[in-house]
């Protein structure tokens, strides 16, 4: 009788903390999303009208802001996994006896504020930065050309801070390969992108996957990347949402808007999902 | 020059290939030349430089010097894919994610080979698992990953399979089973191969020429036959069975034969098996050439006399006798069981005796240990 | 034969063919080293930028001091902010590995109804944007009446470090050998004692891990603590509010600090890791 009853009861108080601290507050911003304003009221001052318009007029009025954030995701997703599977593919198979080593070094930044990293980024793209006179006398960008306060400074950041996110999960996945199926696959007249293509890059699915999606997620919500090293152009979900809830108080939109962000990431990550696992994952 | 390379055919010619890394020397001044056709063993202990002289016929490892040929066509640096060399892999090296005629359509489909799916199911039935087409490697047994991994190279008709301790996962029934097999296979394809093995039976078994390794160089090269009765020093002595190795002196001619001192009693030996430089001598004898024969009772050809059973262990088709000789060493006899039972026992005086043919003889300085004291089942992790 | 063949000159392999090789073997760590000098370069600015004899806002280079490490409290806030960092980072770690670790084992070491819910359960705050978790917490915390602060952030915190802490213990328990179990058992060790003698120490290493992993979270977490703690400050919070007057090059100073500290703890304890398994 004990022995079966165990496992709940370890599970019982972290899930009861799970369940009022993260399950009830969903649930909770379900209920704010499709609140109206009361008339009269103070700012602030919400009540239940189950007005599901909210979450259109919420869409239409920040479409900009969401098609942004969803772009500015994809591209540094894509960003950092050109980036990351070699850095990971040169870890497992190449490091040696440093391979631990340069594991922590891949994580390392992260032990320097990302905050503090996101700022180093903009003071070295800035106009004092070296960065940008030195590219202007190699006549690379023009005089006008600026690197902040751009949408490229916004999704180099996001590149940036999400590329350990990237390759942990990419250099579990090809630290798993026998690299002797890589050279069976030269062995067998592939040459080295064939071998990449056919054997490497199907092996290391999972991680591609896992990667990407531990980079997507938190980068389609990011805000502070924008705030940082954008500018009122560049704009993302996450800016939208942060200043209803603390600039217009405006608590139902905000809270709309979070919900539009959880479905369109959560459907498109189980279409990326499904469209991976045909591919049959070993 | 890629074409060329691909469809290279003919003998395999290494000269003076030589393998370093760092300080330390794999594979030393190796020259070898292995006709078309021929089932070739590379032999030795773990850590001797067959695996890295097997890399690099495959082109997975670079020589540091020396060339490598395949019929008049250079293929020293050639990309392991630009090579018309196929291998079977240690672990057999199936890619995973690939069911089994995947697996083994992969060659071909790199190849552009048209009529891929006929290729592949004729090499199937060749191996005799044409059921697990579209299984996985994860699904098979050792013994099946064993046959796919071999098929997945033959498929490709290659100027050279070559074989990495192919049967070194599997268990001692069913390797002896694979030698078998893998020697008919290769008649039946008629391909070279080469294949680097520790285990001295696998490569007597199966291979028409053995070639046995040590330090980087071939301490020796011949037919098993060649090698395990008249073997050139006491490494190949020692690693292909058992010798009993007596120390001894050169001491005049009879014709084709040596004469040679044993601590005082003369044996002869034919001219042609020694490999002596001076009269210092070690002469070997095999242990299941010596015949034991009490005192009383005539022998010909060659005797010791004077020994003593210290040790009798009786293993059904044979009993091995340990034989103490009046200087202090212990002889090693195997005798047939044809009569059912051991005929000696422990303490019994007796005379050993052997024919002269089967005598041959080392130098003198050499090291009667070597080759004995290595320990043929590890795997060679080089 | 191979007597005649030694001979013979040694043929060479060509210049050119060596060169294609080398560059061939080592494009990929050339192209690494490139990869983490991109990592580093913030880190690196951080650093030298804490030497900087910058005043107030610290965005131009003025002249090499040691001022800003040896009174790293100089500037006004930046270590209260850092108190309650830590505090919150320990309370949140000490909570989430708790629970974590409960949830892990129990994932990990039983068989029940309504485990793969469970696993979803877990995977759930992982999947969610940091902002909705952030903003559903505040909602709650207002419809509740709790006012945004110390305590609010501090459960904030333990709701996203659990998931992280099950997911790091469950695989160092998936890693083990359940015959090691079986073996204590078989040799006396009742349930509690085979827990407490040999699973928990060969478990602790992940644990402790998790552990590190959920106080760098907590501690370098913005988005979820600015929507929690009202008008608590915390260190990237302190860092995020002065970005657009300038960070006190003290900020440069506790980050670089933090940097060095952190990655002393791990190399340290793959060391002593290294050392027990040998």
């Amino acid at each position: 009788m004990g022995k079966i009853r165990t496992p709940y009861l370890l599970l019982l108080p972290g899930f009861g903390f799970l369940f009022t601290f993260f399950i009830l507050p969903i649930i909770n911003l379900a209920q704010t999303s499709t609140q109206t304003r009361v008339s009269g009221g103070d700012t602030g001052q919400y009540e239940q009208t189950l007005r599901f318009t909210n979450y259109l007029d919420a869409f239409v009025e920040n479409k900009e802001q969401f098609g942004r954030s969803f772009l500015y995701a994809i591209i540094a997703t894509v960003l950092a996994l050109a980036i990351a599977y070699p850095l990971a593919y040169a870890i497992a198979f190449k490091a040696g006896k440093y391979k631990n080593l340069l594991l922590v070094l891949v994580v390392a930044p992260f032990f320097t504020s990302f905050l503090l990293r996101t700022i180093a980024w903009k003071q070295i793209l800035g106009e004092e930065g070296f960065v940008v006179p030195t590219l202007r006398s190699l006549g690379i960008i023009s005089e006008s050309t600026t690197l902040t306060s751009t949408s490229f400074a916004v999704v180099m950041g996001m590149t940036y801070n999400f590329l350990p996110f990237m390759t942990l999960p990419l250099f579990a996945s090809i630290d798993r390969i026998d690299p002797r199926t890589l050279e069976a696959s030269g062995d067998l007249y592939a040459n080295g992108l064939t071998t990449f293509r056919r054997v490497t890059l199907p092996l290391s699915m999972p991680g591609v996957v896992a990667g990407t999606l531990l980079t997507f997620i938190p980068a389609a919500g990011d805000y502070v990347n924008a705030a940082i090293l954008g500018n009122p152009n560049t704009k993302m979900l996450g800016n939208v949402i942060e200043s209803r809830y603390f600039k217009i108080v405006d608590y139902p939109t905000a809270a709309a808007l979070s919900f539009t962000l959880m479905a369109a990431i959560l459907i498109l990550v189980t279409l990326y999902i499904r469209k991976a696992g045909t591919e049959e994952l070993v | 020059m890629v074409k060329a390379s691909i469809e290279a055919r003919g003998d395999l010619r290494l000269t003076r290939l030589t393998k370093s890394y760092g300080d330390f020397t794999a594979v030393d001044d190796l020259s070898l030349t292995i006709p078309k056709g021929s089932f070739f063993a590379l032999l030795g202990p773990s850590g001797c430089g067959k695996t890295t002289t097997l890399r690099m016929i495959a082109g997975l490892e670079e020589p540091t010097a020396g060339s490598i040929h395949l019929g008049e066509t250079d293929i020293t640096t050639t990309k392991p894919y630009q090579r018309p060399i196929n291998t079977v892999f240690q672990n057999y090296a199936l890619f995973p994610h690939l069911t089994i005629f995947e697996n083994i359509a992969f060659g071909l489909r790199r190849r552009g080979q048209k009529d891929v799916k006929e290729a592949v199911d004729k090499v199937l039935n060749l191996v005799e698992l044409p059921h697990l087409a579209e299984r996985k490697p994860t699904q098979l047994s050792g013994g099946q990953q064993q046959r796919i991994a071999l098929a997945r190279a033959i498929v490709n008709r290659p100027a050279l399979l070559l074989l990495d301790e192919p049967l070194g996962a599997l268990d001692l029934k069913l390797r002896r089973q694979m030698q078998i097999e893998l020697k008919w296979i290769q008649k039946e394809v008629g391909l070279t191969f080469v294949h680097v093995t520790h285990d001295q039976e696998e490569a007597m078994t199966m291979a028409d020429t053995i070639a046995v390794m040590n330090e980087g160089q071939i301490e020796q090269m011949g037919s098993p036959a060649e090698l395990y009765d008249n073997p050139e020093t006491a490494y190949v002595a020692n690693f292909l069975g058992q010798s009993n190795l007596i120390k001894g002196t050169i001491s005049g001619n009879d014709g084709d034969s040596l004469i040679v001192d044993l601590y005082g009693q003369k044996i002869a030996l034919p001219k042609n098996r020694s490999h002596a430089i001076d009269n210092s001598t070690y002469a070997g004898i095999r242990p299941e050439k010596f015949r034991i024969s009490l005192l009383e009772t005539p022998v010909h050809g060659n005797v010791l006399t004077g020994g003593r059973i210290e040790d009798v262990s009786y293993i059904g088709v044979s009993t091995q006798y340990q034989v103490e000789m009046p200087w202090g060493q212990e002889l090693m006899v195997f005798e047939q069981n044809d009569d059912g039972v051991a005929p000696f026992n422990k303490g019994d005086a007796v005379n050993i005796s052997w024919a002269p043919t089967f005598t041959f003889a080392l130098r003198g300085d050499e090291d009667v240990t070597a080759g004995s004291e290595v320990e043929p089942e590890d795997l060679d992790e080089e | 034969m191979s007597q005649k063949l030694k001979d013979a000159t040694i043929p060479t392999i060509p210049l050119g063919a060596r060169i294609q090789r080398w560059i061939g073997r080592n494009l990929i760590r050339i192209y690494a080293v490139f990869a983490f000098t991109y990592l580093f370069i913030p880190v690196a600015y951080t650093f030298a930028f804490s030497f900087n004899d910058s005043g107030k806002s610290n965005l131009i280079w003025k002249g090499f001091t040691l001022g800003n490490w040896q009174n790293p409290c100089g500037a006004p806030e930046v270590c209260n902010a850092l108190g309650n960092s830590i505090k919150i980072g320990f309370l949140a770690t000490f909570f989430s590995t708790i629970l974590g670790t409960m949830i892990a084992f129990a994932i990990g070491r039983h068989k029940f109804r309504g485990r793969s819910t469970s696993n979803l359960l877990i995977f759930l705050p992982m999947a969610t944007p940091e902002i909705v978790m952030g903003a559903s917490l505040l909602s709650l915390f207002l419809v509740l009446k709790i006012n945004p602060g110390f305590w609010p952030t501090v459960i904030a915190h333990i709701v996203f470090c659990i998931s992280f802490v099950v997911v790091t213990v469950k695989a160092r328990i998936a890693s083990l050998d359940p015959r090691l179990e079986q073996a204590a058992m078989d040799l006396y060790a009742n349930e509690f004692e085979t827990f407490r003698r040999v699973t928990l120490p060969l478990v602790a290493p992940g644990i402790a891990g998790a552990a590190l992993l959920a106080f760098s979270l907590s501690f370098d977490d913005f988005i979820i603590t600015n929507f929690n703690s009202g008008t608590l400050t915390t260190f990237p919070k302190f860092i995020y509010v002065s970005a657009a007057r300038g960070i006190p090059a003290q900020a440069n100073v506790i980050g670089s600090a933090m940097f060095f500290l952190a990655l002393t703890i791990v190399i340290v304890g793959q060391l002593v890791n290294r050392r027990k398994v040998r």
